[in-house]
């Protein structure tokens, strides 16, 4: 481990081209997780031809002293529940996006848990509006139904609400998993309110070390907050229309330090998808919005200069929207790069920044 | 909470008192609304928490409950979750649950060494668990205050106050660190010593005491205020002491 993190490896076409045929293998990702501590980063240069590989840890190098990066601060809910219909068939109800006032709204599963890969879970039980349904300690009644798609109501007041979703709610999670994710290790070094139906993990390597050390450097830290929905929902003709809207609210600090970067030629680096999709659909203007573009290589950044992201395959939503900032075959080599160093495409694993 | 509310922090912000159901915690959970926080007010015991959500409430001022035991780390993630999703982003938060491990109160040669973990679960890791949650989002805000309820016992080693002087001399310590790493950020970490209260902790402590020479939480509560709003006079990182403290003019 040591010995990889020691100096970066610079590849330039050629070279690493060799290396990957002498070693034999092909762009394909480790799976594991990394201790937040531990990421490792793939760097892109989107001017030149450069790919390096570093510890994440040198970020702040990495950026000049002009830049601003841009952090999702949504926390991650305990968004998945068991629940039960009137005549007692069980289902899970895995929140799409933030609690609004008594009104969940998310999606349903059959039967089983995580364990099971999310396309071969059992149908979930049909439930029409009007249907009362139990969730943990609450009650809810249907008020949209469509398809696995529902908003629930719940009776009580927000206190009980909220009471009943985290002691009942696990966070969301998926079958190459085996164990139960703690809600804690879903949560960023700097999450603030429970918006998220999973989370904007790009920021988990982001310790203090490395924020404070971003400070330092010169390069500012802002927020935004952005429903982070789901990546799966076990129906492939949801998945197709995946991401949904998506609730982001970003403060007018935020707008303005984009605009003092604009001003003195820094670059705008987003930490995640959530944040360039957040960032992009608001055109720069500060206050809460709905997020409904879908990004991918044809679409032209507005604000966003730069990515950090976790490591995509070809094939993945997530590298066709790293399209917008890199050309493919750059990316290619980036993942090459990854994967005859053995880095990790885990959404709990490595990364790679595009700038 | 008049003097408070003339001074310049902005009041109408989230936040999260531990220990609020009662004694100073409550004060300072009503002193908080009454200038127009969102309270979010954290107890063990849902009943007696109720009221004081109610009583609020029936002031015009918005309160939320949540029942989760800080000793729990289990439970702090949960606590925190709720209170941003019932009252939104922490600006101000105020670590007041304590215990005093088991009374009448033991020599230190007499306290159980399970006994004095529990005090320190309680009243030092527990809520450093909570800050290391809140106090990161505080610092990409560029402001927030974070206040530990702290006691002349952090300071002078009273026989028999072993445990709790203990974890309330680390208390000060843990905050005195913070600060010092998150100088120049904009977030302040204070120590507070409330000074003896007419409270049922003291009761349990001191049950001879003679009440009329002990402060009213609400009294207390005011000042405490006015320390959060007044960043000058408590700076990131200063043990403030509440008898001593003048209030501004």
């Amino acid at each position: 481990m040591t010995a990889r993190y020691a100096g970066a490896v610079v590849g330039s076409p050629g070279t690493l081209t060799e290396s990957i045929r002498s070693s034999g293998r092909s762009t394909q990702l480790a799976t594991d997780e990394v201790p937040r501590h531990r990421v490792r980063l793939i760097a892109i240069d989107r001017a030149s031809d450069h790919v390096s590989l570093r510890p994440f840890s040198e970020l702040p190098g990495l950026l000049r002293a002009d830049d601003l990066v841009v952090v999702n601060d949504a926390a991650t809910l305990p968004g998945s529940l068991r629940g039960e219909t009137a005549d007692g068939t069980s289902f899970e109800l895995r929140l799409s996006g933030p609690i609004d006032g008594s009104r969940l709204t998310g999606v349903l599963l059959g039967e089983g848990d995580w364990h099971t890969r999310t396309e071969h879970r059992a149908s979930p039980p049909r439930l029409d509006v009007g249907a009362r349904v139990r969730i943990g300690t609450l009650e809810a009644r249907v008020s949209t139904s469509r398809g696995r798609r529902v908003e629930l109501d719940v009776t009580c007041g927000a206190d009980s609400l909220w009471q009943a979703l985290y002691a009942t709610g696990v966070p969301v999670q998926y079958a190459h998993r085996d164990e139960q994710l703690a809600l804690w290790s879903v949560q960023t070094s700097y999450a603030s309110r429970p918006w998220a139906a999973e989370m904007p993990s790009a920021g988990r390597p982001l310790t203090w070390k490395v924020l404070l050390g971003l400070r330092r450097a010169g390069i500012e830290i802002a927020t935004l907050t952005h429903a982070a929905g789901l990546s799966s929902t076990g129906d492939d003709a949801l998945d197709r229309a995946l991401p949904w809207p998506e609730n982001y609210e970003i403060p007018e600090r935020t707008t303005s330090a984009i605009a003092r970067t604009r001003a003195r030629g820094g670059r705008v680096i987003a930490i995640g998808t959530t944040v360039v999709r957040a960032l992009e659909a608001s055109g720069g203007e500060a206050g809460s919005g709905v997020a409904r573009l879908r990004l991918d290589a044809g679409h032209a950044l507005r604000i966003v200069d730069g990515l950090v992201s976790g490591l995509h395959v070809p094939g993945e939503s997530h590298f066709e929207l790293l399209g917008a900032f890199a050309p493919r075959d750059r990316l290619r080599r980036a993942l090459a790069l990854a994967a005859a160093n053995g880095l990790s495409g885990h959404e709990l694993g490595d990364a790679w920044l595009v700038v | 909470m008049t003097i408070a509310s003339q001074l310049s922090i902005n009041w109408g912000q989230g936040a999260l008192i531990t220990g609020a159901s009662r004694g100073l915690g409550r004060a300072l959970a009503e002193a908080l609304a009454a200038n127009g926080a969102r309270v979010a007010l954290v107890a063990r015991e849902p009943g007696p928490l109720g009221d004081v959500v109610a009583a609020i409430r029936a002031r015009g001022g918005i309160a939320h409950a949540i029942a989760g035991d800080i000793s729990d780390p289990h439970a702090i993630h949960r606590i925190a979750g709720q209170a941003q999703g019932l009252v939104g982003e922490i600006g101000i938060a105020i670590h007041n649950a304590s215990t005093l491990g088991p009374t009448p109160l033991r020599l230190l040669l007499d306290t159980e060494c399970e006994d004095l973990a529990a005090v320190l679960e309680t009243n030092l890791v527990g809520p450093f668990r909570l800050t290391k949650i809140l106090l990161g989002a505080m610092v990409l805000r560029g402001s927030g205050v974070v206040v530990h309820v702290s006691s002349d016992a952090a300071i002078d080693p009273y026989p028999t106050w072993g445990a709790y002087g203990v974890s309330k001399a680390a208390q000060d310590h843990l905050a005195r660190i913070f600060a010092a790493e998150l100088s120049g950020t904009g977030v302040r970490v204070l120590s507070i010593d409330p000074g003896e209260m007419d409270t049922v902790m003291h009761a349990e402590a001191v049950p001879d005491a003679d009440r009329a020479t002990l402060s009213r939480p609400a009294e207390v509560a005011a000042k405490i205020l006015e320390m959060i709003s007044d960043g000058e006079r408590a700076p990131s990182g200063a043990r403030l002491v509440v008898p001593k403290w003048e209030s501004a003019s």
